[in-house]
């Protein structure tokens, strides 16, 4: 059998089987001889059927005009895979539905207004950078649909924080600019009622508002399971906890600890970018560490940095020691450590 | 839910419905077999026998003096046809002794009778044992007279059966603790005070109720056998994760169950121990589950050792459909795939399982997206990926470092990877590399 280890491929092997019923069937290959069903198309693909709720609650609140970022973003993002595929002779996978994702995660974190223009750019850099030139899937460090946010955060700093109010909420005048909850909370201490932060009703990016649409993609995805729970858990739960203590000590300064994990980008960072396989650990111990480190970063910013939102730097910040993280959080072997008898 | 079990490990589907209720049938006596000189762990036989002897079913055609070994029989009456080097369904060629039969058939229960256990010595179940050919007839195939003499200032204090059956279609050991409870547990007690142990345990996974009342009723008020209900899980039947979920101790890596004073044999060898102790038959047959997706009519046979698989494919209608299949001696998950169907059935031949294309087809396989799934089903804790990679390329030092030496090839890794990745086949040319490193190196 060592003989055959080191071939990759299967081979069939048809000599012996002299006069076998069927013998001239036979496959010889390295155990186990049948395999789950599960495959990264299958995964990618059922990641975007949970982002479906969030991308309704974006068209629902801002119009068409979020329907069409999310088309832009997803159509650019495929298209410079594509690009990026051809040019390096690897095989074509567009269709894994993973630079899908990318694309609508990146779109679900534009303001609404936001140029077409600008959110090519944006998706390009997100696959170009941040998963192709890192030697395509599996290969990125970084989350590719949020180093694409980063980057359009460094060309468009003023774009990229121009809010509009959801159409839902009555104006006079419509599409004015609007301040978004964790911008009011920052600047002017006010801070949006729960309810609204709960359905949407709030400023924000496409992706950022309804905090029941993306709850409802991010359980049917831990039911698929395709998420592993500490994740968000121990990101929102950090979160929540970290916050909580500031508010005990203030609470007329500081927001409640719901506030925290209902506004802004917490629910759809903490479900769908802190879960995002490639750039979180792999064992259970480094999971725990990578969400609750991140969660504590992002409210650190939110009350003391010089930006409202921390939510995208604080998993762009995670995802750089994720390696040393596996290295240093790998589980004991079993029985290690233990003892024999004689 | 609610059972005992080890941490991590998969769900994969069973299929064990194809043969589960299917009691054992006799299968026909084969003309001739090929019975490999080697079937155990340890020094092969040596061959007692020339072309053109005549032996009797049960006669001794192998041994030496080797300590770890067991000897070899004839499994039916007639004439040395030949002493030959033939295919094993290990996937080696082996000498082995073909026996063209004449049709005789010896009555083993005749006149038989259960002597006392306690007018037993130790040492006298010990080499009936070694004398019938016992080995571990799970797969290892350990010889198990071996395994029931542990070294000076070792102790033995628990016996455990591993009824298990972990992997997919087979149902064989199923099969033998429903219709044979009696020759399991009095097997067990055999094993018990040959090894000096005070404690048995018979572990069986919650899907075989059977198998769990039949043993449950043949237990009489005895108090140091238990039956031990075990989630099912694979590999719940690999030694090193029973004797956890069973007694909760951890065999180190590296190490053997004896170190931790436990005993585990799988519950046909405890049958056999009955069957050489009553019976005084050597290990000549074998219950073997024939199944699988390509297999017309799946069956539980009594098998003769050294029967063709083609001959026992041909006893359950042949092989079925078209295209590509794998024959495999045991069960999907760690059986090994057969090049030919000329191979013999083996002691340690549980299932013959045949897998037709669409379940096993290779596919050209991804990168690692870090899904994780692989560590979080390894059963001995250990990192696949990682090891994956650096076994391909041959970076022992890393590989070593991962303890990729632990691991027990069960197959887990590869089967939830959803890339595809063959990270088993990966792992075994690491583990190959640091054998060879090892050898090089005493060499020197
Ligand atoms: S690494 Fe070895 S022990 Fe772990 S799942 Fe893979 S085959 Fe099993
Ligand atoms: S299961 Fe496969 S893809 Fe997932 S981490 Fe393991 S090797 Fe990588």
């Amino acid at each position: 059998m060592d003989k055959t280890l080191e071939k990759t491929e299967i081979k069939t092997a048809p000599e012996g089987g002299e006069g076998a019923a069927g013998a001239e069937r036979l496959i010889v290959s390295s155990s186990p001889h049948f395999l789950d069903a599960e495959s990264i198309p299958k995964i990618m693909h059922t990641v975007v059927m949970a982002l479906v709720p969030a991308m309704a609650a974006s068209v629902y609140f801002f119009g068409w005009r979020a329907l069409l970022l999310i088309l832009v973003c997803v159509g650019a993002c495929m298209l410079t895979e594509w690009a990026f595929q051809k040019y390096r002779k690897k095989p074509i996978k567009v269709y894994d539905g993973s630079a899908i994702i990318t694309g609508i995660l990146l779109a679900l974190t534009l303001p609404p207004g936001f140029p077409i223009f600008g959110a090519i750019l944006g998706s390009v850099f997100a696959i170009g950078i941040g998963k192709q030139l890192f030697g395509g899937i599996g290969f990125n460090i970084f989350n590719p649909a949020l180093l694409g946010r980063a980057f359009l955060m460094a060309t468009y700093p003023v774009l990229m924080t121009t809010w509009l109010e959801p159409r839902t909420v009555a104006k006079a005048v419509d599409a004015v600019s609007a301040a978004t909850p964790l911008a009011m909370m920052k600047f002017e201490a006010k801070f949006a009622p729960l309810a609204d932060l709960f359905f949407g009703n709030v400023s924000g990016s496409l992706g950022e508002t309804s905090v029941v649409a993306i709850l409802i993609g991010g359980l049917y995805l831990r039911y698929k399971g395709y998420i592993n729970w500490k994740l968000p858990l121990g990101y929102l739960g950090s979160m929540a906890a970290f916050s909580a203590i500031f508010w005990f000590v203030n609470p007329a300064k500081y927001p409640s600890p719901a506030f925290h994990i209902f506004a802004g980008g917490a629910m759809l960072g903490a479900w769908f970018m802190v879960t995002d396989m490639v750039t979180s650990p792999t064992t259970a111990l480094g999971q725990w560490i990578f969400a609750i480190v991140g969660g504590i970063i992002a409210v650190i910013i939110r009350l003391f940095g010089g930006l409202p939102e921390g939510v995208m730097y604080s998993i762009l910040f995670m995802n750089a020691f994720v390696p040393l993280i596996n290295k240093h959080t790998r589980p004991r072997v079993f029985g290690g450590s233990l003892k024999a008898q004689g | 839910m609610g059972h005992k079990t080890f941490a991590r490990g998969i769900h994969p589907s069973y299929y064990k419905e194809l043969t589960a209720a299917k009691r054992v049938e006799g299968s026909t006596l084969p003309k001739t077999v090929t019975i490999p000189l080697q079937q155990h762990a340890g020094a092969p036989c040596e061959p007692l026998v020339k072309k053109g002897d005549l032996v009797q079913e049960g006669q001794k055609i192998g041994d030496v003096k080797a300590f770890v070994s067991a000897p070899v029989h004839a499994s039916i009456s007639g004439k040395v046809k030949d002493v030959e080097l033939a295919q094993h369904p290990n996937g080696t060629r082996v000498l082995s002794v073909v026996i063209e039969g004449d049709g005789a058939v010896k009555d083993w229960e005749a006149g038989s009778s259960r002597p006392d256990l306690g007018s037993l010595t130790p040492e006298a179940i010990r080499e009936a044992i070694r004398e019938a050919g016992i080995v571990g007839m799970g797969g290892a195939g350990f010889p198990t007279s071996v395994k029931l003499a542990p070294p000076k200032g070792k102790t033995i204090d628990a016996v455990i059966l591993n009824g298990c059956e972990c992997e997919p279609y087979l149902t064989a050991d199923h099969r033998i603790m429903a219709e044979d409870p009696e020759k399991v547990v009095w097997g067990l007690k055999a094993l018990m005070r040959a090894s000096g142990a005070r404690m048995g345990f018979v572990g069986i996974e919650e899907n075989k109720p059977e198998a769990i009342r039949a043993i449950k009723e043949k237990l009489d008020n005895s108090t140091d056998i238990q039956i031990i209900v075990l989630e099912a899980k694979y590999p719940q039947g690999a030694e090193k994760m029973l004797i956890h979920a069973a007694l909760g101790r951890k065999v180190p890596p590296g190490k053997l169950p004896l170190d931790v004073g436990v005993l585990v044999n799988n519950v046909g060898t405890a049958a056999a121990v009955y069957e050489a102790l009553v019976y005084k038959k050597p290990l000549i047959d074998r219950i073997v589950t024939i199944s699988g997706n390509g297999v017309k009519e799946p069956r539980n046979l009594k098998v003769r050792v050294g029967t063709s698989f083609e001959e026992v494919l041909g006893q359950c209608g042949g092989i079925s459909g078209e295209g590509e299949i794998e024959v495999l001696n045991g069960g999907p998950m760690m059986g090994i795939a057969q090049s030919t169907l000329n191979v013999p059935v083996v002691k340690g031949t549980s299932g013959i399982t045949v897998i037709s294309s669409g379940s096993f087809k290779s596919k050209p396989y991804d990168p690692c997206i870090k899904c994780a799934r692989c560590v979080e089903a390894c059963p001995m804790a250990l990192m696949p990926y990682k090891l994956g990679d650096y076994g391909r390329a041959h970076r022992l030092p890393e590989f070593k470092d991962w303890q990729g030496v632990s691991c027990i090839e069960c197959g887990c890794c590869s089967y939830v990877c959803p890339a595809k990745r063959p990270l088993l086949q990966w792992i075994r040319i690491g583990k190959l590399k640091v054998r060879q490193e090892a050898v090089k190196a005493a060499a020197k």
